[in-house]
């Protein structure tokens, strides 16, 4: 009896130990993985950057040098659009979740909503904006009936909207009710206290969470296949196609030129740092408790 | 601020009639057999299936207005599933690791890594995928796989490229390995301190308490993180494209050459030849959106049902 019992313990013993060294192996096979990839990324990247990467556009197939440019500037000129669309309307919709509608059911299945249109797929975002702007022609909606950068900045901007809705609606959570209840005790009415003191408490936070959304909406591709389309040359007007730095990206990668496979790897490395930066940031003032002095 | 809000649900409504009005020329045409095997034979899909040398029957031919759904469903859950099944030991175990053993010096910087992963736009994983995975697996992997599990007939010599089925598993298993473990982490934690003491005091080695005071706890909870990865990779479009091969058969090998639904958008959408295939690629896209919306519905109200209480995060 004794002795089974300590065959037992020993083989609990033995069970824990193999527990943790599976734990351990786990996240050793899946961080190394990782971090090799980013460095690569990186590494690669690094080497591919120069000054003509920022100044010109690509060279003809085949031919050395050149840079993306053109790329560098559709993509800022469909962000731009894009948070034009994204970012109002996302926090408007991260103020009433957190502020006039928190706790109703309505909250409930917006907050609902918004988290599974977050799970929704680029691709079948790009479809939709193609079949509402690229698709049919008429005069109600602008730019309509052609590849547009419009329409690749629509959506992008749709896609925006759930992400800066729900970190809008956290960094808001994040103010502490002493804060509200001061405002409130001064008479000031809900909406001015809403407006002024919490947002402007959570804004900081909430500007990060946009930087966040716009950084992620940065890197997509499938949506602007069909809607932006791409373009060699330059183009900044909404009215037509434009280039976007991940759609060459991933026209490059699969072309036979290593020169365009350079020119890949340095777009990579430029979306890399944007992401960087972003998830850093959020980190930065999330970490901070964004509200420095109010609590 | 409310009509912000409300402006979320138009969107899911605005998207739902697009791609049922896109795609009402295929539905009338095809109805349900756009998704079985519609008018192929049984017969020629199974031999095509069973036997690398065979003729594959013709699925998917634009040029003739013949359309059917099935290499692309077929493609899209066999490299969901082998993602799964490589994503889900790993993200628990990894989960384990940082909420129950991880030094605390460590825990920052390893959730910081695994957070910009999930953030790395999935064109970047595709390019590194091209160039670095697709190679790999080309000289050593599935020649060591056809060596030794050949004999299985999930793995054959048919493919000599590197690309398929099982090269797009692995980059997906990548992809979604941070989804996965991030919300099982929350969920993990949100498990009451109580427990895990309730049940070291009866004694328990660490490993006894996890189990029993915070996995099986949290088990549903897990469910529902592992039912949002799956949905990431349902729809996960670029990285696919890129190394999924794009022919539109269905092969019994993970090595061969396939396709998944948001593969065939990718390619064919902007260029597609006629009203019928553009409805039909826009049917697909109303499938994915369909069951996409389903698989994340489920997996929130999982999640939800853990976490209720703890201040919900953003993913």
């Amino acid at each position: 009896m004794a002795k089974g019992n300590k065959i037992r313990e020993r083989m609990r013993a033995v069970t824990d130990h193999v527990a943790t060294g599976l734990a351990v192996l786990s996240t050793f096979l899946v961080v190394a993985p990782l971090v090799a990839i980013f460095v690569y990324l990186v590494y690669k990247g690094a080497s591919s950057l120069n000054l003509a990467f920022f100044t010109e556009i690509p060279k003809p197939e085949g031919e050395s040098g050149g840079g993306m440019a053109n790329g560098i500037l559709g993509s800022g000129v469909l962000l731009g659009v894009a948070s034009c669309i994204g970012i109002p309307i996302g926090i408007g919709g991260g103020i009433f979740l957190a502020e006039f509608g928190r706790g109703t059911k309505l909250a409930n299945a917006i907050r609902f909503t918004a988290d599974v249109l977050n799970g929704v797929p680029s691709i079948v975002m790009g479809v939709a904006a193609y079949a509402l702007i690229v698709k049919p022609q008429n005069h109600i909606i602008p730019f309509s009936g052609h590849f547009s950068a419009f329409s690749g900045g629509v959506a992008l901007g749709i896609m925006m909207i759930p992400t800066v809705c729900r970190t809008t609606e956290e960094m808001l959570l994040m103010v502490p009710h002493a804060v509200r209840e001061a405002a409130l005790a001064l008479g000031v009415p809900n909406w001015r206290s809403v407006l002024s003191i919490t947002v402007k408490t959570a804004s900081p936070g909430i500007i990060t969470g946009c930087m966040l959304a716009f950084a992620r909406v940065a890197g997509e591709t499938a949506p602007l296949i069909f809607t932006a389309l791409g373009n060699q040359f330059w183009s900044a007007s909404l009215d037509r196609p434009i280039a976007a730095l991940p759609l060459q990206i991933y026209v490059y990668a699969l072309s036979p030129y290593d020169d365009l496979h350079r020119l890949a790897w340095g777009g990579a490395l430029v979306l890399i740092v944007l992401i960087v930066l972003a998830v850093s940031l959020v980190r930065f003032v999330a970490g901070r408790g964004v509200l420095k002095g109010a609590s | 601020m409310l009509l912000c809000a409300l402006s979320i649900f138009g969107i899911v409504a605005l998207i739902a009639t697009e791609l049922v009005m896109g795609s009402q020329l295929t539905w009338h045409q095809f109805g349900m057999s756009f998704f079985s095997w519609g008018e192929t034979p049984l017969i020629d899909i199974l031999k095509a299936f069973s036997d690398p040398t065979a003729t594959q029957p013709n699925y998917w031919d634009p040029v003739n207005g013949h359309f059917s759904a099935l290499p692309f469903v077929y493609g899209t859950l066999v490299s969901s599933i082998l993602a799964l099944l490589m994503a889900v030991p790993l993200a628990i175990g990894l989960a384990v690791f940082l909420t129950e053993m991880c030094p605390g010096v460590l825990r920052g910087p390893l959730a910081f890594v695994t957070e910009l992963l999930a953030a790395i736009p999935s064109v970047i994983y595709g390019l590194w995928a091209v160039f670095v995975l697709v190679p790999l697996m080309r000289e050593y992997v599935n020649p060591l796989l056809i060596k030794t599990l050949g004999w299985t007939g999930f793995f054959n010599d048919a493919n000599p490229t590197g690309l398929g089925f099982l090269s797009a598993g692995v980059i997906l298993a990548i992809m979604i390995l941070p989804i996965i473990s991030s919300l099982t982490r929350e969920v993990m934690s949100a498990v009451p301190h109580s427990q895990r003491e309730a049940v070291l005091a009866l004694g328990a080695t660490r490993w006894e308490m996890i189990r029993m005071g915070v996995l099986r706890n949290a088990r549903i909870g897990i469910v529902g993180a592992v039912i949002l990865g799956l949905g990431r990779a349902l729809g996960e479009t670029m990285a696919v494209t890129m190394v999924v091969g794009n022919t539109a058969e269905i092969h019994r090998s993970l090595l061969a050459n396939g396709a998944s639904m948001a593969s065939v958008i990718a390619n064919e959408y902007g260029e597609a030849s006629s009203e019928l295939h553009f409805s039909a690629l826009t049917e697909i896209g109303l499938a994915l959106f369909i069951v996409t919306i389903i698989v994340n519905a489920l997996a929130r109200l999982l999640v939800w049902a853990v976490t209720r209480g703890a201040p919900a995060r953003a993913t």
